[in-house]
């Protein structure tokens, strides 16, 4: 590629717009298209782009999360009693990346992205609340309640271990592919421990950030983060996710949820074919 | 049964709210100036993002990065902002200590001081 500095940026910066923007739309995040984009695209080192993408997931994250915060569906406790699980696994994601040879990390990369396309494509079925006191849950004070049109409604939380161990799988993920792993975390809280939908994403969302700064330290200490290239992705997904959240009322999020899965199929593919053949 | 704690949850929320906003803005604001001074400071090719050196070891720990931004460098600049954007969730966790205590939970107090923990172990790391 010989590009100039400046034309590179800006096309960085294009390319995270419109990753930023179609993350926010479909509800998944840009982060998971950033590393393909620009280790298939762009001919980046996939150390460079797992630190460009981490970053920027820190920043889309804790701004969908300021807005989410608002409408008190996020529950505090659950957050934070799991953000221990997640920023474990964020520790050991990170220490495992810098051990890992780059077609191993694609490879891996490519998996978490076919779950990806496939929680994209599939309904969004609702698993509904607990209603069952949990002896744990209650001694961890988890359980909690979130506004309906009919006033608060109650839930109860359930399988804390197996939703703390998925959790450390999510930050091990996060940790080690620069992602924010919101499809795990969601997938530990609404299906697994039966909180309901809304609580898991929004708190979800507001883990997303805390877990990727508990990897980013380790990923600057060890070069992974480049300053010429973590400023476009970061500003172009920021960017690209506030325009998203101004679209949306309009936009038909079912289909895009669509497209979105057979694209980052495609995507996956490729990654998985490049990190065999060690073309990444 | 409702949970005592709800209204000053979603009271907590909403500082939080603003906490992240405010640290994200910021951030962000630095990088901008960061990018624009590195555009302006190194014209020419791009670098070769397709080999792995990793980043000069003089831009990786925060006393270096300070000083870097501080003299004017672009790349330097930017890292203060995006080392600051890795402290604004951490800032979030520390004023969620804050509020625990407040709310006199100390089961609460103690796991969050826990995820600090981890949080400042792996900034100081080297």
């Amino acid at each position: 590629m010989h590009a100039t500095t400046l034309e590179f940026t800006l096309l960085v910066g294009l390319g995270s717009l419109f990753a930023g923007l179609l993350g926010s739309l479909t509800g998944l995040g840009g982060g998971v298209v950033i590393v393909p984009f620009l280790t298939l695209l762009f001919h980046v080192d996939i150390r460079y782009a797992v630190g460009a993408s981490l970053v920027s997931v820190i920043a889309t994250s804790s701004g969908a999360a300021a807005a989410y915060l608002r409408e008190g569906y996020s529950n505090m406790r659950v957050g934070m009693f799991l953000e221990v699980a997640t920023t474990l696994g964020a520790l050991s994601g990170a220490y495992l990346v810098t051990r890992m040879p780059a077609g191993a990390i694609a490879i891996l990369f490519g998996l978490v992205l076919l779950y990806s396309a496939w929680t994209s494509i599939r309904p969004e079925g609702e698993v509904s609340g607990g209603q069952r006191p949990d002896s744990l849950a209650g001694l961890l004070k988890l359980d909690g309640s979130y506004p309906t049109s009919g006033g608060h409604s109650d839930y109860y939380v359930r399988n804390v271990p197996a939703g703390f161990g998925l959790m450390y799988v999510a930050g091990v993920l996060s940790g080690l592919l620069g992602i924010g792993s919101g499809a795990v975390k969601v997938l530990a809280m609404d299906r697994v421990m039966h909180i309901p939908f809304k609580v898991s994403t929004t708190t979800s969302n507001f883990m997303i950030g805390v877990t990727a700064a508990a990897s980013a330290g380790i990923y600057l200490h060890h070069g992974y983060v480049d300053p010429g290239l973590a400023m476009p992705v970061m500003l172009g997904v920021a960017a690209g996710a506030l325009l998203g959240a101004r679209i949306l009322p309009g936009a038909k999020v079912r289909t895009l949820r669509i497209v979105f899965g057979v694209a980052i199929a495609t995507i996956a593919v490729e990654m998985i074919a490049k990190g065999i053949g060690g073309r990444i | 049964m409702t949970d005592a704690t709800e209204s000053p949850n979603t009271h907590f929320a909403i500082l939080l709210s603003h906490l992240l906003r405010a640290g994200v803005i910021l951030s962000a604001t630095v990088v901008l100036v960061g990018g624009i001074l590195y555009l302006v400071q190194h014209r020419g090719p791009a670098p070769p993002y397709g080999v792995f050196q990793g980043e000069p070891t003089d831009i990786r720990y925060a006393q270096d990065i300070w000083r870097a931004a501080c003299s004017g460098h672009g790349p330097g600049l930017i890292q203060l902002g995006l080392l600051l954007l890795i402290a604004t969730p951490i800032a979030r966790v520390a004023f969620s200590v804050v509020e625990f205590a407040i709310e006199r939970d100390g089961l609460y107090v103690s796991t969050t001081l826990v995820v600090l923990a981890i949080l400042i172990y792996s900034l100081a790391s080297s």
